[in-house]
């Protein structure tokens, strides 16, 4: 019980932060922040690659291997096309 | 490794992914934003590589190489005028990743014959659910914006009682598996009803309303992947996955004022099933509309010296951002002052006109927010309306019985002149007529707006000549 209270009061004050940190974000950087936010959202990764990596029987294997796969693109993905689309936005100075 | 070393590796990778939030706040560190974020993954996977748990590395080679190789592909191929539903695909996976491994923490507990705790029981069945909904429900999505699935609302009668029975069932399912841990069979009952509910709740939202149901699921994937950090007991996945989730959670706010519209009124409909009232549209349009051609457009335009163009989904979809572009350039080369004025929900995603704008290299000074354009409409000479329609409805001031009353608008009205850029008279997507297109100071230009917009700057070069 003492362990869940103490994740809980992370999850909470962490959705404060995100609350904090998003709100400043302007209009339009609201695509990429989407994208971008999207990959963080792959960082279940870490948990399928713990899972992967213990073989336990067929059934898990097979679970955390899709997860991995799902999980790795989501990140990879998530982080290039925000990187392409940011490259694209220039200011006046350098077109 | 030491756990201790672990966990504060995760801290770490925790403090450069809130970094990069941050310094995505403004266009010019945006890029170093999204490079702190990914420098903080690849640190927490590859501490996690490290675990002593794990004793076999094949399958997750194989399922790094693969997932790689997806991303990549995905991410370099999409074109941007896709991106909408890319974002979209992108966030079911993230989600459907969450709920597998909610599942595979729950066969390996079980299959080791240890005990259930009610928070890792709780944790999995909401992660299950949650990472399900989201991955059919941003399938739906991304199919409607990829042209896949019809694009119009769903609609059937009783739809309402069929997503709430739905969701009892899920959450009976949910509750089974957290007070029953014998009940296997409801762990995949689960999965299968959840994936019912996230069709049946994105099936009848309409393309206009895709700003709101991608950014929920934004939303919903860092939940899942907060769940399943409950699941693992896991505190990097519940900072990364609540960030996500708060972030998703704003966005969905701004997307839903900007319509003036509730969060349920948009899940549950009610919009884009409307049929236009044709006899409404009969007394504002008759004889007041007044259609234009591409050479008085130009005329218009070389006696300007303030010129606005408010773009919409139509621009997307006729992809005629490049015209724009062409226009815009030699417009400035001309010493025209050209801005212009994004709408909120203009487009299919939060941001989409910007993203269009930024990729034919219009600099992003140039793109105004509705509260600092409105303004200045009054100073316009000629404000070009190209592919909006209800972003500019007047309606939404004047008429308070209007489905969209109180949705703020672009006030293009308020220019000397304004040219719409339509194929036709049809109304938008919350189905009610436009009185600007009977404005007096309204010009229509019914073309296709990639061919409009070039035959324009066509005429213009030669009135120059």
């Amino acid at each position: 019980m003492d362990v869940f209270i103490g994740l809980l009061t992370i999850f909470v004050l962490a959705m404060f932060v995100g609350f904090e940190v998003i709100t400043k974000i302007p209009p339009i950087l609201h695509t990429p922040l989407m994208s971008g936010s999207n990959a963080i959202s792959g960082i279940t990764i870490i948990g399928a690659i713990l899972s992967a990596g213990t073989k336990l029987t067929m059934l898990t294997t097979v679970l955390s291997f899709l997860a991995v796969v799902l999980a790795m693109a989501n990140v990879v993905g998530g982080f290039l096309i925000t990187h392409r689309m940011l490259r694209m936005f220039r200011t006046k100075g350098r077109a | 490794m030491n756990p201790a070393v672990v966990q504060l590796a995760y801290l770490f990778s925790c403090i450069l992914f809130i970094a990069g939030f941050m310094q995505l706040s403004r266009p010019k560190t945006a890029k170093r934003g999204n490079l702190l974020g990914a420098s903080g993954m690849l640190l927490a996977i590859v501490v996690t590589l490290l675990d002593k748990q794990i004793v076999s590395f094949e399958i997750i080679l194989v399922g790094l190489l693969v997932g790689t190789a997806l991303g990549i592909f995905t991410a370099l191929t999409t074109p941007m005028t896709a991106m909408p539903q890319m974002v979209g695909l992108l966030n079911g996976f993230g989600g459907a990743a969450s709920a597998l491994v909610a599942g595979a923490a729950l066969f390996e507990i079980l299959s080791l014959g240890n005990p259930l705790t009610l928070q890792f029981r709780i944790a999995t069945a909401a992660s299950s659910l949650i990472g399900t909904l989201t991955l059919f429900g941003s399938l739906v999505a991304a199919g409607k914006l990829q042209g896949l699935i019809k694009e119009s609302p769903i609609r059937y009668k009783g739809e309402q009682c069929i997503k709430l029975l739905v969701l009892f069932v899920c959450l009976f399912l949910g509750s089974m598996l957290t007070t029953r841990p014998d009940t296997l069979w409801a762990y995949w009952a689960l999965l299968g009803v959840s994936a019912l509910l996230g069709v049946l709740l994105t099936a009848p939202i309409g393309g206009a309303d895709m700003p709101v149901v991608i950014c929920l699921m934004n939303s919903y994937s860092g939940l899942a992947g907060a769940a399943t950090g409950f699941v693992l007991s896991n505190t990097a996945l519940i900072i990364a996955g609540s960030l996500v989730g708060a972030s998703g959670i704003i966005l969905t706010q701004i997307m839903c004022k900007a319509m003036n519209r509730s969060l349920a009124n948009v899940l549950l409909g009610g919009f884009g099933e409307l049929k236009e009232d044709t006899a409404l549209a009969g007394t504002i349009y008759a004889g007041r509309v007044k259609s234009t051609d591409p050479e008085e457009v130009a005329m218009l335009l070389e006696a300007a010296s303030r010129v606005v163009l408010a773009p919409g989904y139509g621009l997307a979809v006729a992809q005629a951002q490049y015209a724009v572009r062409d226009l815009y350039n030699y417009l400035t080369s001309l010493g025209v002052e050209v801005d212009f004025a994004i709408h909120p929900v203009a487009g299919r995603m939060p941001g989409h006109m910007s993203v269009l704008l930024a990729e034919v290299d219009i600099p992003y000074e140039k793109l105004k927010e509705i509260d600092e354009i409105n303004p200045e409409f009054e100073q316009v000479d000629v404000a070009i309306v190209v592919g909006a329609n209800d972003v500019v409805n007047p309606l939404a001031n004047t008429d308070p019985n209007s489905p969209i009353a109180g949705m703020p608008i672009l006030e293009v009205y308020k220019a000397k002149t304004v040219v719409v850029i339509k194929r036709s008279l049809s109304p938008g997507f919350a189905g009610v007529p436009n009185p600007l297109f009977a404005y007096d100071n309204t010009l229509m230009l019914f073309a296709d707006a990639k061919q409009a917009l070039q035959a324009v700057l066509a005429s213009l070069k030669e009135l120059k000549a």
